[in-house]
């Protein structure tokens, strides 16, 4: 393959003496300056080295004379955040959540907040657009077991739902027809079929239903299930079902009843987070 | 490797009608035989006068006049507005210039601006081949001013050649030393005008003074005063040899009818030194003067034919139709020509300048489609705009009434400087409730008007609830209108509207 350099006809420049199936390379030559800038380069890197973190060690890294790291820089950063934010907090912690509904700025500030509360406390069970799940209402409609107002929804987030760690936290507790033996299969069938005829889904409606119904739920649910948010007992005359709107599985839980769990936040996030969250939760769409 | 500019003898011949130095010298950049790496051999261009050298020389003026003044121009917008005509204003996210202002979201005013830049640059090129490089690229102007000073300090070429070889004394200090001063004094002038584009000029002059100016205002005074004083003052003929690449480009552009600066071969050779009283028969204009190279800032010789380096200064064309003038010959054995016509002049064929190709044809009608639609563009420009983002988390909630309801962000632009209320209206259903997160209100009924601060974006979420027989399918079309409830003027967006 190597050749001993020639002289390139066409353009009279030396060949590197490289052949490759007549194809022949110029030795075409790079300024002299253009090596030093490798060599610059080079020593600079060396003094890289020196200044920053550079190389691994077996347990450890080489730190360099200067100190610098990535993290300080992020908690700089951070605390700069936070000192920016510090006004707009302020007042967040002082007016009311009316207020903060109807200022845009401070609306947009406590709307920001909220959201990346509510993605990192709330979502694994409301799901990331407050959607819901089966079991976990979804936040977006305008039902609320517990009330839609921004008073309730505080109190609500602020203190939970049947947990044990905060004394006001609410509490509500169906009884279990069927296991407490209040009522047969057969009545617990026939209520069932009540309840979803009062939604507009007729199947199996009997005046006997009906009878069970307002001597049994009546107390809770109000006439023709109205619901009662003082009592977290849902409105039964909609298409909006927490845990799923056909026979067997409200069958199932007037027999056996249901009831989800929330932690109280108030203890857990600051007054300010927990009032950005309900701001935030309002703004989703449900409010009232 | 015969380089040796450094040895020139200058012999005074008696040549045609009046007497013409010939130079001894050879061109820097020859091909032969180079090294592994090549060493650099300084360049020391001559000085040249004639059409071009004036024509360049105006075109500097032209372009550092505008250069230099226009960031101290003001326009009036109003108050709370900056008056300078053209500024790039980064902190508040607006570029300015005299009655358009630019909003980061219209970035695309910038690329069509560039892509413009791009296609006349391809124009231009291969009409007349490398005029950027000769007229208008900074390189080639900086380094043209860095030669001026040059020439003033140290002489021109020959006494240049003299003062490099001469060992250091008291008079070639104090040369070196006002030579380098001025050249700062022209880097920091450089950059110095620039920082003027991004901050209020007049404030920034003081500021600088004072030493009251942001540090980034000095960082890049200082940045650009290096970067001018090396290119201009020392890279010089490397920057376009080996850094830039757009010599490797411009052959793209280029073709056998692109006017170029050309060595009429055909009529110089055989050249041959020529003395007083010689005939003219039998042999070619060309007197071997070396005139050409001489002048030649990159240190080439034209009469080796296009190169790489050469980038179509035309200052050796002057050179040459000075001598040709001297020896009673006619003008322009190296001029502006095609690579096509000398091929026809050598066959004898008559040459012309063809205008009109597929290529120049193409370019123009390309530089004429991005102005219209720039243009277009630009007049049709609203002074209020809206975007609409659809909730895609959840599509859709289903409420407790049956009605089925969609969530919306939709950001408001308000280019104007005083506060406006626009009315949000919805085209697409017989009837749809709007309710905007955060209105004092909660009725439905109630209008859906939203202010906007001047000049800002806002942003608000809108809740669009339509009972369930309205929707026919799981997507309907929709359009939101947005009418600013002063003026009238409308704008719309089109959108989506999702159901089960």
């Amino acid at each position: 393959m190597a050749d001993k350099p020639t002289i390139d006809d066409l353009t009279g420049v030396e060949t590197t003496g490289h052949d490759w199936d007549g194809i022949r390379e110029l030795n075409s030559p790079l300024p002299v300056w253009w090596l030093w800038i490798l060599y610059a380069t080079i020593i600079w890197s060396i003094g890289y080295w020196v200044a920053y973190p550079a190389w691994p060690l077996v347990s450890d890294y080489t730190k360099g004379v200067l100190g610098y790291s990535s993290r300080t820089e992020v908690i700089n950063d951070m605390a700069e955040a936070k000192q920016r934010q510090a006004a707009q907090l302020q007042k967040l912690e002082t007016v009311s959540l009316e207020e903060i509904r109807t200022d845009s700025d401070l609306l947009s500030f406590a709307l920001a907040g909220g959201r990346s509360a509510y993605n990192v406390n709330c979502s694994q069970c409301h799901g990331s657009g407050a959607q819901g799940f089966a079991g976990y209402p979804n936040l977006n409609d305008d039902e609320w077991l517990w009330g839609g107002t921004l008073e309730q929804i505080n109190f609500t987030i602020t203190h939970g739902i049947r947990n044990n760690i905060d004394e006001d936290s609410r509490v509500s507790d169906m009884p279990a027809f069927l296991t407490d033996e209040v009522l047969t299969k057969e009545q617990i069938s026939e209520v069932a079929g009540y309840v979803l005829s009062l939604s507009g889904k007729t199947e199996g409606a009997t005046d006997g239903g009906k009878e069970i119904f307002e001597e049994n739920c009546v107390a809770c649910h109000g006439d023709d299930g109205v619901g009662n948010d003082e009592l977290g007992a849902p409105a039964l005359n909609n298409n909006i079902w927490l845990y799923g709107g056909d026979k067997d599985t409200v069958t199932d839980i007037i027999s056996r009843s249901r009831g989800g769990v929330m932690p109280a936040w108030g203890k857990i996030l600051p007054e300010t987070t927990v009032k950005a969250l309900t701001v935030y939760i309002h703004s989703l769409g449900g409010g009232t | 490797m015969t380089q040796d500019q450094g040895n020139t003898t200058n012999t005074e011949a008696s040549l045609g009608g009046a007497s013409v130095e010939v130079v001894d010298v050879n061109a820097v950049n020859t091909k032969g035989i180079r090294a592994l790496y090549k060493k650099r051999t300084k360049i020391h261009p001559r000085r040249s006068s004639g059409f071009f050298r004036s024509l360049k020389w105006w075109i500097m003026r032209l372009t550092l006049g505008i250069y230099y003044i226009t960031p101290w121009l003001r326009w009036d917008r109003g108050p709370g507005a900056p008056d300078q005509a053209v500024l790039i204003d980064f902190p508040g996210q607006r570029f300015y210039f005299f009655f358009i202002e630019i909003w980061p979201q219209e970035v695309y005013y910038i690329a069509g601006l560039l892509i413009l830049a791009g296609v006349a640059l391809f124009l231009v090129t291969s009409l007349f081949g490398r005029a950027w490089c000769g007229y208008a690229c900074p390189q080639t102007v900086w380094t043209d001013m860095f030669l001026v000073v040059e020439r003033l300090v140290e002489g021109d070429r020959a006494q240049r050649i003299r003062l490099d070889k001469a060992p250091m004394s008291l008079s070639k200090a104090t040369k070196r030393v006002t030579k380098i001063a001025l050249w700062l004094g022209i880097s920091v002038a450089t950059g110095g005008a620039w920082v003027f584009y991004f901050a209020d000029a007049p404030t920034l002059a003081i500021q600088l003074v004072t030493f009251d100016a942001p540090q980034i205002a000095y960082l890049t005074i200082a940045i650009l005063t290096f970067m001018t004083f090396f290119f201009g003052g020392i890279m010089r003929e490397q920057v376009c040899i080996y850094m830039c690449p757009w010599p490797r480009i411009q052959a793209a552009m280029m073709d056998e009818e692109s006017l170029t600066v050309t060595y009429h071969g055909s009529r110089g050779e055989p050249r041959a030194p020529h003395r007083k009283g010689d005939t003219w028969e039998d042999r070619g204009d060309c007197v071997d003067c070396k005139h050409c190279v001489v002048v030649c800032p990159t240190g080439i010789d034209i009469r080796n034919g296009q190169q790489l380096e050469c980038i179509t200064c035309a200052l050796c064309i002057d050179a040459c139709d000075s001598i040709m003038q001297k020896v009673g010959r006619p003008r322009g054995l190296i001029d502006y020509d095609s690579v096509a016509n000398e091929i026809r002049k050598s066959e004898g064929l008559t040459s012309s300048i063809k205008w009109f190709r597929a290529r120049t044809v193409l370019y123009t009608l390309m530089a004429l489609t991005v102005c219209a639609v720039m243009l277009t563009a630009l007049l049709s420009r609203s002074d209020m705009d809206i975007s609409v983002l659809h909730d895609r988390n959840p599509l859709f909630t289903a409420l407790s009434n049956g009605d089925i309801r969609n969530g919306y962000t939709i950001k408001i632009l308000n280019k104007t400087r005083s506060p406006r209320t626009m009315l949000l209206t919805l085209e697409g259903f017989d009837k749809a409730d709007l309710k905007v997160v955060g209105a004092a209100s909660d009725d439905p009924d109630q209008p859906a008007y939203l202010t906007v601060k001047p000049d800002q974006q806002q942003t608000y979420r809108i809740l669009v609830s339509v009972e369930a027989n309205e929707l026919t399918s799981d997507s309907t079309s929709i359009r939101f209108v947005l009418e600013d409830i002063n003026s009238n003027s409308k704008v719309h967006q089109r959108s989506i509207y999702r159901g089960p």
